[in-house]
């Protein structure tokens, strides 16, 4: 008897990876064998089940249970009353679920019901490091079918067209398009490439590497499809070496992909041959700019160059080179083994198919989730998201990452797709979704991606090193309590020139949270500047901290817990805060049980 | 890989194991009682069987699963079948013999093994 009857699916991914999943792992197999269960459940590392938030996570199948929160000491219960007694463990399930009935698998919950699932679709179902699993699950049966039929490369090209599938970096370019443009660019030694744009470099963002650690074959597969249909036999995945498990994951399965001969000579004895490199990216932010990428790959320093020529003009080693990213390709097997109806059937007019996006900041349910084109920002929110905790108001949401911009909580019933997005001052961007309550200022918000910008810049072209320097010069201004009204005309003016003048699409797109916030909360910032106030009291120059005389009780608790001894008085009588001395690190706040000290 | 006929194999030799994972409504469930009671009337080995025969028949929307005790305990091992839209059944007094038939009888062929259902026994 050894047919396994029960598969416990533990997540790898990053996030559960960091808080134990490991050594729950090891657990699982240790009281398994101990229980004399291991020829009937096998423990099944999977990537990211999306609900980061609940990590580590466990969903043991056929039921369907999904464990939340599992510790290494949970796993003894689970393996002697789940798989042996077959009783659910309730108290670890996902406490949704637990109000929507007790076996409520992971699919009916709220944060999956809203959600479809197709560049996701492997993400926390296979095991990444498995290539059977991922045959079994329809893997390869796309580059199978177009090698041995020996569909016209052509006809793969058009199927991704009639699909209306657009790039998922960012821009948002027609996908189907950028194959046909390399298609048809003559090389003149008859080289190309094809390339993937896997340095995912968004603050917040954190969908790419979910997709490498939960399905690497899928970009494997669909890169050599891509080599095909374009005619390059070299493909190079660009990867940040900061996703350490994404890298070796990747690396496993191109190598179990050569192993079966789905990539190399000869593949599937059509005499198409296609091999991949990986190239780990030092943490540049540029490095994700399409050119700059290029450049990095060649072994010179990141940095863009003028377009045109475009890439799949002149890109990689002055080649041809087609280059997408990783949720692009992602849904391209999707897409043939489905049909492009299926996949331009979901979505909106000109944004089809869905957009997976990282859910963070003030927000219930960090994580993963994937919605199709056009379902509100509320959705999203409220009901994936699980809305803002702590009973807080929601107050905008940013997408796009350095690139994008604030969507203020007027503008949640806005459909998220590209146009949409684009037409209130934002824009898709990879697919960071931070979510800000009303403890967020907008100002320091902007002053945020302003100084990763400044950090970030290449500094090739004068724009963006100097002028989004300028930028953050004129912001920390502001929120120091010394700015002047003339101080918002000039960074508009400012921003205008940055968008118009910069090199490369970063530089471009540098002045996008600074513009979106102050067209949806120009009124914060005139706070700052008119009434040298910061309305969500995040401005510490701005804000001071105040006893209310009438509710201390002078039990010197606050006096205790203030690393700068700026608080006296006298026991059982009321306390006063030297406001030369606070350095306005709120430990005060945290100290007093009575309510007693105000941010003002 | 050589061809799609070994891409094939490989696939429907791995896609009965993932099946497993598919939770979705339109399954037929098959659980054994699993308790204490259950276990010492005899459940094991009618689980085993039913697995054994699930598999052999490559039954790929069936799920066989495991429970608690279902309460009436001098009745064990109990097999309950779930088809969608339908009644439950429930089997009770179960032995490795017996599975076979209610396997090909009501898994396959969708024909209730009266005789060895709950109604047939009290």
């Amino acid at each position: 008897m050894s047919f396994i009857r029960s598969h416990i699916l533990v997540c790898t991914g990053t996030g559960c990876s960091s808080s134990d999943s490991i050594k729950i792992i090891e657990e699982f197999e240790r009281q398994l064998a101990a229980q004399g269960m291991d020829k009937e459940a096998k423990v099944v590392r999977t990537g990211c089940f999306g609900l980061c938030a609940l990590g580590p996570i466990v969903t043991v199948y056929p039921e369907g249970a999904c464990y939340t929160h599992v510790t290494v000491d949970d796993v003894e219960e689970i393996v002697s009353e789940h798989i042996v007694k077959g009783r659910i463990v309730k108290r670890l399930l996902n406490k949704n679920a637990a109000e929507e009935g007790p076996v409520t698998s992971l699919t009916e919950t709220r944060f999956y019901k809203h959600q479809q699932r197709i560049a996701l679709r492997n993400c926390g179902v296979i095991n990444p490091e498995s290539i059977d699993e991922y045959i079994g699950v329809d893997g390869y049966a796309a580059l199978g079918k177009i090698l041995s039929e020996q569909i016209p490369p052509q006809q793969v090209i058009d199927t991704i067209k009639a699909s209306g599938l657009r790039g998922r970096g960012g821009a948002g370019f027609s996908t189907g398009l950028k194959w046909q443009f390399t298609h048809d660019a003559v090389s003149p030694d008859g080289v190309k490439f094809v390339c993937c744009n896997a340095d995912e470099g968004d603050p917040g963002a954190f969908m790419d590497r979910s997709v490498l650690e939960g399905d690497p074959h899928t970009i494997i597969e669909a890169m050599t499809i891509a080599g095909y249909a374009v005619g390059a036999h070299q493909g190079y995945i660009y990867v940040r070496a900061e996703y350490p498990i994404a890298v070796k994951r990747l690396e496993t399965a191109i190598g179990q992909a050569k192993e079966y001969g789905l990539l190399g000579k000869n593949i599937f004895e059509s005499g198409f041959d296609f091999d991949l490199e990986l190239r780990l990216g030092a943490g540049a932010f540029v490095c994700g700019e399409e050119t700059a990428l290029m450049r990095s790959i060649e072994g010179h320093r990141g940095e863009p160059k003028t377009r045109p020529p475009f890439p799949a003009v002149k890109g990689l080693f002055d080649r041809p080179t087609l280059l997408n990213n990783v949720e692009t390709y992602a849904n391209i097997t999707w897409i043939l083994n489905h049909g492009a109806e299926a996949f331009a059937a979901i979505g909106t007019e000109k944004s089809k198919g869905t957009k997976v996006f990282a859910l963070g900041g003030k927000i219930t349910n960090t994580g993963l989730v994937e919605v199709p084109m056009g379902t509100t920002l509320r959705t999203v929110v409220e009901e994936i998201g699980g809305g803002v905790p702590g009973g807080k108001q929601f107050k905008a949401a940013q997408t796009g990452g350095p690139s994008g911009g604030c969507i203020p909580a007027s503008l949640i019933d806005t459909p998220i797709d590209y146009d949409s997005l684009a037409s209130i001052g934002s824009m898709m961007g990879s697919g960071g979704l931070i979510v800000m309550d009303e403890d967020n200022c907008m100002v320091d918000i902007a002053k945020f991606y302003l100084e990763f910008i400044v950090d970030e810049s290449c500094g090739k072209c004068v724009p963006c090193r100097i002028g989004t320097k300028r930028l953050l010069d004129l912001l920390t201004k502001i929120t120091e309590g010394n700015g002047e009204p003339e101080d918002l005309d000039t960074i508009e003016e400012l921003c205008q020139h940055i968008k118009q003048s910069a090199l490369c699409g970063l530089g471009q797109t540098t002045p996008n949270p600074v513009l979106s916030t102050l067209k949806h909360f120009r009124e914060e910032y005139e706070a700052h500047i008119y009434e040298k106030r910061c309305p969500a009291g995040v401005c510490k120059s701005l804000i001071q901290y105040v006893v209310d005389p009438t509710k201390c009780k002078g039990c010197t608790r606050c006096a205790q817990g203030c690393p700068t001894g700026a608080i006296s008085g006298a026991v059982r009588a009321p306390h006063i805060i030297n406001q030369s001395k606070c350095i306005k690190c709120g430990a005060c706040m945290d100290h007093c049980r009575f309510d007693a000290i105000s941010k003002q | 890989m050589k061809s799609l006929a070994e891409l094939q194999a490989i696939r429907d030799r791995m896609r009965s194991q993932i099946d497993l994972r598919d939770a979705g409504d339109d399954r037929i469930r098959v659980v054994v009682g699993m308790a204490t009671c259950g276990i010492a009337a005899g459940a094991r080995p009618v689980l085993n069987t039913l697995l054994e025969e699930v598999n052999k028949r490559n039954l790929q929307n069936v799920t066989v699963s495991q429970t608690g005790c279902i309460g009436v305990c001098r009745l064990e091992p109990i097999v309950e079948v779930y088809v969608p839209g339908q009644e439950k059944v429930t089997y009770v007094k179960m032995t490795p013999d017996k599975v076979a038939s209610i396997v090909s009888e009501h898994l396959v062929n969708g024909r209730v093994v009266e005789e060895y259902t709950i109604g047939a026994a009290e």
